[in-house]
């Protein structure tokens, strides 16, 4: 009866729950026993290095195996959700650091990060093969890791279709042929949609760019709150959506391209990357101050620029390694621009005047 | 305290009720996981540099968009609740009156919509209704997704509660009215109505505070020209760091809810009561016309309403360049990338079986506790306490998730509780959620048993335990189960996942979703979609045990 059934259901939980708390290390261990184990034989007890990062982040089973065996100990990496509520989460744990390294702070976000004093200074080996335009804090702090270019993506087949000749610039997307093919996204809650917006300031000036979205907004773009919202709502490439402009990656064409089935021969979408319509986001890591491993925490960084991590980068995360000795896949050699001219603005620029775009913004866009 | 003594022997010397110390069990678990995570926050927040800063007070009192936004929660949240109570309360009737074919899949259907992920929801609206405008509204209009979208989840919630109590309540009364000439209208608005006020109220407020307190449609399918006082705390906090403005925002969300649900409270305590009677017995067979038109438009509003968008969603998943393909289910076992982030179809249900049934065991224990508690307050002292505790059992379900779990990190952060990085916190959290639905589902029934119930069987030397195995467990054994269904349901959907700190050894299937919908290209969004056909596929198998362990405990009564 009642009990008998509700007992029945306690003790299948208890069960249940004892067995994933006995399969917790599990998923930690996947990447490579050896490494950690041989530090537990000698150390006797197991170290780990744990690395907090976003939800975006990834890396290969071979690149994990040979990153334990670098620096002789366990990786253990915690998700924490977007580039923003992880910083947020780790700036907030900074008494009690919940990692030794944080990986993925933006070029937008990283004068609050450097702000905090939540990262201790470290110079890795391999730094002197980052070009020094990327290496934005001369403490190095925080070091660059990867990086993306935001820009226009556009469907091949709508324009061809349409006799039309796809965008080249910034300053095409306000013609009266392209009225209503565009959709962005919000600056407010969307990382390519600030570094879109970014993009303008820097094409336009602080005089100009807010012209520019009012031409835009006559033009009917169209404005989701997020990047999938957006790509998978409405781009035509994707979608069933009306509009054969969105704002993605430079490197969203080889996704496309490496996702699908069967290969194509060329990507369906292409990219506007000339005169200043590309925004460059670099991602930095850095050592976290408090931290357990504060040896381990450094061979890490090293190995972060090593080039088996950096050529590990593009098709896990689809952005570029910052090692310029990184060779890239064929997919992104072939499908992936690389912008020569990108747009960027100083991070502490970014950081000051940011609060003050975005609200700019919404009231021209939104209202 | 056996089953065997005198009832003079009990009554007296009893210093503290079972059903009071239940209370004790909630209320560890909301001081632990609630109260002290979120005062957390909040003072850090307030007197982070040492002093108290109020400054942004003047940030959120002089712009004229947190007065919008404070509006329009209110506003969408009302009507949301009040358009799913039209289109749950017919259904409703039909399923506590009438036995058909196809009823039981229908009623498992209607409840899976709550667990799919906002994004994926919008998938389907689009696949079904495409982007031409229907009756001259275009689909697209942002408002027009919202009220759909929350029609689509909370459905079910009003349906289960008030099919669920309809059900025990029509009968007798209601056919001495039509005996002395009443007709069906009359009958309905001065019998059923007035009977049937605590469940429907019980619904509304759910709803209303789960509307209240939307987050991923408004952030998905109202797009950025729309926000909720939650999206807003998440902005705050995420993207500008702006934790004053997020934990003010966070204590305004919870004092609107506290002011609701002591309203809600003394409402209900005013509703009628009445006497039970015993399930099923009154179901009828649609005979008439009129009546079997009524069933199928019932049926075919559900059918309309749920399954057409699942379908199209599963449909989606089928196809690969206009084509029937299993391509995207067979791409799911394979890891294309070789990332150490690859989820295994199979390792992906079993945690999000795992958590939903640790989420459902500890909602359902703390929830009954809860709610016996509350009843035993109300009718041992004159609700004074009840009206306190009803509306703070209410909070989880619209506290910010962000600013929950930014208190987290803060607090539970040393041994014994350094649950940061536990998996316990994944049940933990999703029962937090689905805790009040449990409390919300049971109260209804426990109210409607009248007190002498009880004090007869203790009179005649039932102890306490007796007492609630034989009848109140019973008794709310309907509302049990729904309380059961929906923390199941709601962690199986992943409400309010910023709540963890992080999680790197438990990719559940909104997990995988979200991950093959992170990067662009075909075959991603293809094994999305299989992935959350998959996710409805597992809901029903878990409605199913769970409806089914209800069976054998109801049968004999």
């Amino acid at each position: 009866m009642n009990f008998k059934w509700i007992s029945v259901l306690l003790l299948a939980a208890v069960l249940m729950c004892g067995g994933c708390a006995g399969d917790e290390p599990q998923h930690e261990k996947a990447g490579s026993e050896t490494a950690a184990e041989q530090a537990a034989a000698a150390s006797g007890k197991p170290a780990v290095l744990t690395i907090m990062t976003h939800d975006s982040f990834s890396v290969s089973k071979p690149v994990l195996a040979a990153f334990e065996s670098a620096i002789g100990a366990r990786v253990t990496i915690l998700k924490s959700g977007d580039a923003g509520e992880a910083l947020n989460k780790a700036i907030l744990s900074r008494n009690n650091p919940l990692a030794d390294i944080f990986y993925g702070v933006d070029n937008t976000f990283l004068s609050r990060a450097l702000k905090t004093d939540v990262f201790v200074p470290y110079a890795p080996k391999g730094l002197e093969n980052v070009g020094p335009a990327l290496r934005l804090d001369p403490e190095n702090r925080l070091i660059p890791v990867d990086y993306g270019d935001v820009c226009l993506n556009y469907d091949i087949a709508w324009f061809k279709d349409n006799n039309l000749a796809p965008p080249a610039m910034l300053e095409d997307l306000v013609k009266p042929a392209y009225k209503g093919l565009t959709v962005v996204q919000n600056p407010a809650t969307s990382s390519p949609g600030l570094a879109f917006l970014l993009a303008t300031v820097s094409r336009f000036g602080e005089d100009g760019y807010l012209g520019y979205w009012r031409d835009l907004k006559t033009n009917e773009v169209l404005v989701k709150n997020g990047w999938k919202e957006a790509y998978w709502g409405e781009f035509t490439a994707a979608s069933e959506g009306s509009r054969p402009i969105v704002v993605s990656y430079a490197s969203s064409p080889a996704a496309e391209v490496l996702f699908a089935d069967p290969t194509p021969a060329e990507a369906p979408t292409g990219v506007v990357i000339g005169h200043g319509a590309a925004f460059r986001q670099v991602e930095f890591a850095g050592i976290l101050a408090g931290g357990k491993q504060t040896v381990l925490a450094k061979k890490a960084m090293d190995f972060l620029l090593s080039r088996t991590f950096q050529e590990d980068i593009p098709l896990q995360m689809f952005v570029f390694p910052v090692n310029i000795m990184a060779a890239l896949p064929e997919v992104f050699e072939v499908h992936a621009r690389i912008t020569k001219e990108p747009s960027t603005l100083d991070p502490e620029r970014i950081s000051r005047r940011r609060d003050t775009w975005i609200r700019e913004w919404t009231d021209t866009v939104l209202q | 305290m056996d089953g065997h003594g005198t009832a003079i022997g009990r009554l007296k010397p009893l210093a503290v009720h079972p059903y009071a110390a239940a209370g004790l069990v909630p209320a560890v678990f909301f001081l632990l996981f609630y109260f002290y995570p979120l005062s957390g926050i909040i003072i850090k927040s307030f007197f982070g540099e040492g002093h108290m800063d109020l400054s942004f007070l003047d940030q959120v009192f002089s712009s004229r968009r947190m007065g919008k936004i404070i509006w329009f929660t209110f506003w969408q949240a009302g009507v949301s609740a009040l358009l799913t109570l039209l289109a749950a309360l017919p259904c409703a009737f039909v399923f506590s009156h009438y036995r058909f074919r196809g009823k039981k899949v229908l009623r498992t259907l209607a409840s899976v919509p709550f667990v799919l992920p906002a994004v994926v929801v919008a998938a389907a609206f689009q696949a079904c209704f495409g982007k031409a405008p229907v009756m001259g509204i275009t689909i697209e209009h942002p408002l027009v997704l919202i009220f759909m979208a929350h029609v689509f989840y909370n459905f079910s919630v009003m349906f289960r509660i008030i099919t669920g109590f309809w059900t025990t309540l029509q009968g007798r009364m209601t056919e001495a009215a039509a005996m002395l000439g009443a007709g069906p209208f009359n009958r309905f608005f001065h019998i059923s109505l007035p009977l049937l006020k605590p469940a429907i109220w019980a619904s509304f407020a759910l709803v209303f505070i789960f509307c209240f307190s939307s987050f991923g449609i408004i952030l998905i399918l109202g797009g950025p020209g729309y926000a909720t006082i939650e999206a807003e705390i998440y902005r705050q906090a995420a993207h500008l760091f702006n934790l004053p403005v997020a934990a003010f925002l966070s204590l305004l969300q919870i004092l609107f809810t506290l002011v609701l649900m002591w309203g809600y409270t003394n409402f209900t305590k005013r509703a009628t009561r009445f006497v039970p009677e015993g399930e099923n017995q009154h179901l009828k067979t649609p005979k008439t016309l009129w009546e079997k038109a009524v069933v199928c438009g019932a049926g075919l509003f559900i059918v309309l309403l749920c399954v057409v968008p699942l379908a199209a969603l599963a449909g989606k998943s089928l196809v690969h360049e206009g084509q029937f393909s299993l391509v995207f289910y067979r791409e799911l076992f394979r890891n294309a990338s070789d990332s150490v982030f690859f989820i295994p179809p199979f390792h992906a249900v079993r945690w999000s079986l795992t958590f939903a049934a640790g989420a459902l065991v500890i909602a359902v224990v703390t929830g009954v506790c809860a709610a016996l508690f509350i009843r035993h307050c109300e009718t041992r002292f004159q609700s004074r306490w009840a009206t306190l505790f009803d509306p703070l059992f209410m909070l989880p379900l619209s506290t910010s998730a962000v600013t929950l779990g930014f208190g987290i990190i803060i607090t539970l952060d040393k041994p014994p509780l350094n649950l940061r990085t536990s998996l316990w916190l994944i049940p933990i959290a999703h029962a937090l959620v689905g805790f009040p639905f449990v409390v919300r589902s049971v109260l209804p029934a426990l109210r409607s048993i009248p007190d002498q119930m009880g004090d007869a069987a203790a009179m005649l030397g039932a102890s306490p335990f007796r007492v609630f195995r034989h009848i109140d467990l019973p008794l709310m054994a309907k509302g049990l189960v729904a309380g059961a269904v929906f923390a199941f349901t709601i962690s199986l959907g992943e409400f309010g996942a910023t709540i963890f700190t992080a999680r790197p050894s438990t990719p559940t299937i909104p997990v995988a979703i979200y991950r093959f919908l992170g990067q662009p290209g075909a075959m991603n969004y293809g094994q999305a979609m299989a992935i959350s056909t998959l996710l409805m596929g597992v809901t029903v198998l878990g409605y199913v045990l769970i409806e089914n362990i209800r069976k054998e405990n109801t049968e004999g009564f």
